[in-house]
C-alpha cells in the first residue's frame, strides 16, 4: 500500500542529478512530452481567436479573485440550497481530518476517488488509510501510481515517467493485492493493458459506496461542480456511490455558465490537445432517486489566500491545471516531475508550491530557480500566467527574504539559509559594475594571466567546468580595443 | 542620428570580436556608432537571479551612459530584453515599494530606444542584405529571449538568407532552450548539462560547421559543451556573419 509521501525530499539540483542520469525516464518523459507538445500546437492552431480566449480566461479569473469573498459566499449559498453542505478547511490538516471524519460518519471502510490534484497536495489517501479507510484511485494513470507504490510526476498523466513494458510489470504484480488480479500471460499493448485495468475497477466502482473526487470547476451562480475528465471512472465515482465528498481549491470558482464556456475551449486543448473534452460530468447538491444522496463540498484555502495578497504571486491562482507548461518544459522533460517534491511539477509546480507551502525548505527554497526562465511556459499557458516573472519574484524572496503574507499575517521573511556567500558575491559584482575603471583592472588582470587559467574552475565554476570547456578570455577588450582606436572618445564616469 | 553601441559585459570582457562586428557592419552601412565608457552591465544576472535591488544601480548607470543617443544597439537579444521587459517592472516595483517613480520614468526613458541588433537593422534601417559574404553552411540557434521577450521573430533568418555564399541549415528542435538560462547554469548544472547536451547533438546533426545566434552567453554555454565534445562545430555571433565582406572575410576569433 502506497506510503511514499513528498516529506524531506532533496533539493531540486540534488534530485535532478539522480534523475537526469536514468535514461528510462529520459526516454519516455521525451517521447511523451514531444508527442503531446505537437498535438497541443495543432489543436491551439485551429482556433483563430485563442488569443482573445486566453485574455478572457485570464480576465474573467482575475475578476473573480479579486471577489473571490463575495464568489464563495454564493456558491456556498446556492449549494447548500441544493442539497449539499459546505465544509471550509484553512489548511491540509484541517481537510484531511474533515474528509475522514465524514467518510468515517458513513461506516465505510473503502472510498473511491476520482483523480484530484487538491486531495494529492492534501495527502488524503494517507491520512485515510491511517484512519483504516481504503481509498482507490480510479483514474488509469494514477491507478498504475498507486498500484507501483509510486508518486505522481505529472499533472495529468501522473504516470508519465512510465512505459508499457513497467506497467504491464506493475499491474502483473501487484493488482492481485488490491482486487482483482491482472489476467495470466498480460502483454503490454495499451488496450490489453486498459482491459486489465477496467476489469480491475469495474468491481470497485460497483460495490463503492462512498467517492472523493476534486473539481475544476466550480460555477457560483448554480452552485455547480464539474469534473473533465477522458477515461469515464469519473462519471462512475460520481454517479453510483451513496455518498460524495468533493475537496475543492477555492481558486476554483467561476461566476457563471457563461464564464465556464471560456475555459471548456481552453483547457481541452491545452491538455490532451482534444477539441472537446469527453466526459464533462457536473452536478448540483444533490437529487432525490438519481445519484449520490449525500454530497459534501470541503472548500480548501491551503496558502491560497495568502498567495492571493500577493500582486505579483497571485496571478498563478488562475491555473486551470491543464500541464501544458509541463509538457513543453526543456527542465520538466530532462529532470523529471517527481524531482520537484510536490503533486504540482514543472514550471507551475515551481511558482505555486513556494507559495502554497512557503520557502523555508531547502526543496521549496530550490524551485523558483529550477528554470532557465526560457519562456515556453509563459506562452503557452492558457490563462496567460507569466511563469517566468512569478519565478524570478520568488528567487527574491529566497535570496534577499521581503514582505509576505503567512497564514492571513503580513510578515517579513527573513532569507532561506545558504544564500549568504552569493549575497555577498553578487553585492561585490554590482559594486564592480558599477565602477569601470576597476572593471577595467580586473579586465587586463584576466586578459594578462590569460595563459595561467586552468581548464577547470574551483568553487561553483566547477559546475560549469565539469561539462563545459571555458571561454578563451581575450588579449584585449572590446573598451580597450575602443579607446586604443577612438582617444578621443568618452572617458569612464 | 546619434546611434551608442551597447556592447554588454560578457562581450567586452569575453567576445571583443562581437563588439567589433558591430562598429564594422553599422559603419558599412552610413551609421556612425560611439561607445559610451561609463556602460558596464545591464543588470539581467543580479535580476534573473532574485537580487533586484542590487540591479538598480546597474539601470541607473545604463540610462546615465546612454542618455542623449536616439538609438542604443545591442548584440544580444537576452540584454535588450532585460531593458525592455524587466527595467518597467523594476520601476513598477520600486514605486508599488513607495519608493518614487525615478526608475519608472528612467525605464521610459530608455525602452523605446534600446534594440536588439537586427531589430534595428531590419527595423529602423530597413535592410535585410548587409552586403555580407560568408561562405559556408550555418544552423542557427533562436535563443529564448531573443525568440519568445523580443518577438525577433525571423528577422535573424531574413539577414542570414541574404549573405552570400551562405548556406542555412535547419535546426531539429531549434526552438528549445539550450539550457544556459544564465545562473542556471551553475545552480542547476546537471539539467542545464543535459538541455546542452541535446542542443548540441542537433546541432553536431545538421553537418553544418558553424552554429550562430544572438546571444554569445548562450553561443558560450553551447560551444563550451561542443567543445568538451570534440565537435569541429564552431559558435559564431550573427554579428560577426553579417560584417565579413569579400574584401574582409570571417577570420575566426583573434
Amino acid at each position: 500500500m502506497s506510503g511514499r509521501t513528498h516529506l524531506g525530499m532533496p533539493s531540486f539540483p540534488d534530485a535532478s542529478r539522480t534523475s537526469t542520469r536514468n535514461t528510462t525516464l529520459r526516454a519516455n518523459l521525451g517521447h511523451a512530452t514531444r508527442t503531446i507538445r505537437g498535438k497541443r500546437d495543432r489543436a491551439v492552431a485551429e482556433l483563430a481567436d485563442w488569443d482573445r480566449l486566453r485574455a478572457a480566461g485570464a480576465a474573467v479569473k482575475d475578476r473573480t479573485l479579486r471577489h473571490l469573498d463575495h464568489y464563495l459566499e454564493q456558491l456556498e449559498e446556492r449549494v447548500t440550497a441544493a442539497g449539499g453542505r459546505v465544509h471550509w478547511a484553512p489548511d491540509a490538516a484541517a481537510a484531511r481530518r474533515i474528509v475522514t471524519d465524514l467518510v468515517r460518519a458513513t461506516g465505510e471502510r473503502e472510498v473511491l476517488k476520482v483523480k484530484s490534484m487538491a486531495t494529492q497536495e492534501i495527502g488524503l489517501n494517507t491520512a485515510l488509510r491511517q484512519a483504516g479507510i481504503a481509498a482507490y484511485e480510479t483514474d488509469l494513470a494514477e491507478l498504475i501510481v498507486q498500484l507501483g507504490d509510486d508518486l505522481p510526476s505529472h499533472i495529468l498523466v501522473p504516470a508519465i515517467h512510465r512505459n508499457r513494458a513497467e506497467i504491464r510489470e506493475i499491474f502483473t504484480t501487484r493488482m492481485g493485492d488490491w482486487g482483482r488480479p491482472a489476467p495470466e500471460g498480460l502483454g503490454d499493448d495499451p488496450a490489453e493493458l486498459a482491459e486489465a485495468a477496467r476489469r480491475h475497477l469495474r468491481e470497485k466502482f460497483l460495490r463503492a459506496r462512498v467517492a472523493v473526487s476534486g473539481a475544476n470547476f466550480m460555477v457560483a451562480e448554480t452552485g455547480t461542480l464539474v469534473v473533465v475528465e477522458s477515461e469515464g471512472n469519473g462519471r462512475m465515482c460520481l454517479t453510483l456511490p451513496e455518498t460524495l465528498i468533493s475537496v475543492v481549491g477555492i481558486e476554483k470558482v467561476v461566476p457563471t455558465w457563461q464564464d465556464l464556456e471560456i475555459y471548456l475551449q481552453l483547457l481541452p486543448r491545452s491538455s490532451t490537445a482534444e477539441r472537446m473534452n469527453p466526459y464533462t460530468s457536473t452536478w448540483t447538491g444533490t437529487t432525490d432517486g438519481d445519484g449520490p444522496r449525500e454530497f459534501h463540498l470541503v472548500l480548501l484555502d491551503n496558502g491560497r489566500t495568502d498567495t492571493l495578497a500577493d500582486t505579483v504571486g497571485r496571478q498563478v491562482l488562475r491555473c486551470i491545471r491543464c500541464s501544458a507548461c509541463l509538457n513543453v518544459c526543456p527542465v520538466y522533460e530532462r529532470a523529471g516531475g517527481h524531482a520537484y517534491g510536490s503533486p504540482y511539477p514543472g514550471p507551475i509546480g515551481a511558482v505555486l508550491t513556494p507559495q502554497l507551502r512557503g520557502t523555508g525548505t531547502a526543496l521549496d527554497a530550490s524551485l523558483p530557480f529550477a528554470s532557465s526562465l526560457c519562456g515556453a511556459c509563459y506562452d503557452v499557458c492558457p490563462v496567460a500566467i507569466d511563469i517566468p516573472e512569478v519565478l524570478v519574484h520568488l528567487r527574491e524572496r529566497v535570496v534577499e527574504g521581503g514582505p509576505a503574507t503567512v497564514r492571513g499575517t503580513r510578515t517579513t521573511i527573513r532569507p532561506a539559509a545558504g544564500h549568504a556567500a552569493e549575497r555577498a558575491a553578487m553585492r561585490a559584482a554590482t559594486w564592480l559594475l558599477d565602477h569601470p575603471g576597476a572593471l577595467r583592472s580586473g579586465q587586463r588582470l584576466a586578459a594578462r594571466t590569460r595563459r595561467l587559467h586552468p581548464r577547470r574552475l574551483p568553487g561553483p565554476g566547477a559546475a560549469w567546468t565539469a561539462t563545459r570547456d571555458l571561454p578563451r578570455v581575450p588579449a584585449e577588450s572590446f573598451r580597450d580595443w575602443w579607446r586604443r582606436n577612438r582617444p578621443e572618445e568618452g572617458t569612464d564616469r | 542620428m546619434r546611434v551608442a553601441l551597447f556592447v554588454t559585459c560578457v562581450n567586452d570582457t569575453l567576445y571583443p570580436d562581437t563588439g567589433r562586428a558591430v562598429v564594422t557592419l553599422l559603419r558599412r552601412l552610413g551609421v556612425e556608432v560611439d561607445f559610451p565608457a561609463a556602460q558596464t552591465c545591464c543588470g539581467q544576472p543580479q535580476f534573473n537571479t532574485g537580487y533586484r535591488r542590487q540591479a538598480e544601480p546597474l539601470m541607473r548607470r545604463y540610462a546615465r551612459a546612454f542618455a542623449g543617443y536616439d538609438h542604443i544597439v545591442t548584440p544580444s537579444g537576452s540584454c535588450a530584453a532585460m531593458v525592455r521587459d524587466n527595467y518597467p517592472r523594476m520601476g513598477r516595483r520600486a514605486r508599488a515599494e513607495g519608493r518614487g517613480g525615478h526608475l519608472a520614468e528612467l525605464a521610459e526613458e530608455v525602452v523605446p530606444r534600446t534594440w536588439e541588433l537586427t531589430e534595428f537593422l531590419v527595423d529602423v534601417l530597413g535592410v535585410t542584405d548587409v552586403g555580407a559574404y560568408f561562405p559556408y553552411p550555418v544552423t542557427y540557434h533562436p535563443t529564448c529571449h531573443g525568440l519568445r521577450l523580443l518577438r525577433l521573430g525571423d528577422r535573424p533568418q531574413r539577414l542570414l538568407s541574404q549573405v552570400r555564399g551562405l548556406e542555412l541549415v535547419p535546426l531539429t528542435g531549434a526552438e528549445e532552450c539550450c539550457g544556459f538560462g544564465g545562473t542556471f547554469a551553475v545552480k542547476n548544472p546537471a539539467v542545464s548539462s543535459a538541455m546542452g547536451d541535446d542542443k548540441a547533438g542537433h546541432i553536431r546533426r545538421t553537418g553544418a560547421p558553424v552554429v550562430c545566434a544572438v546571444d554569445n552567453s548562450c553561443l558560450m554555454h553551447i560551444g563550451g559543451i561542443l567543445g568538451r565534445q570534440g565537435a569541429g562545430t564552431r559558435p559564431v555571433h550573427l554579428a560577426e556573419i553579417l560584417a565579413a565582406t569579400e574584401e574582409q572575410p570571417y577570420g575566426g576569433p583573434r
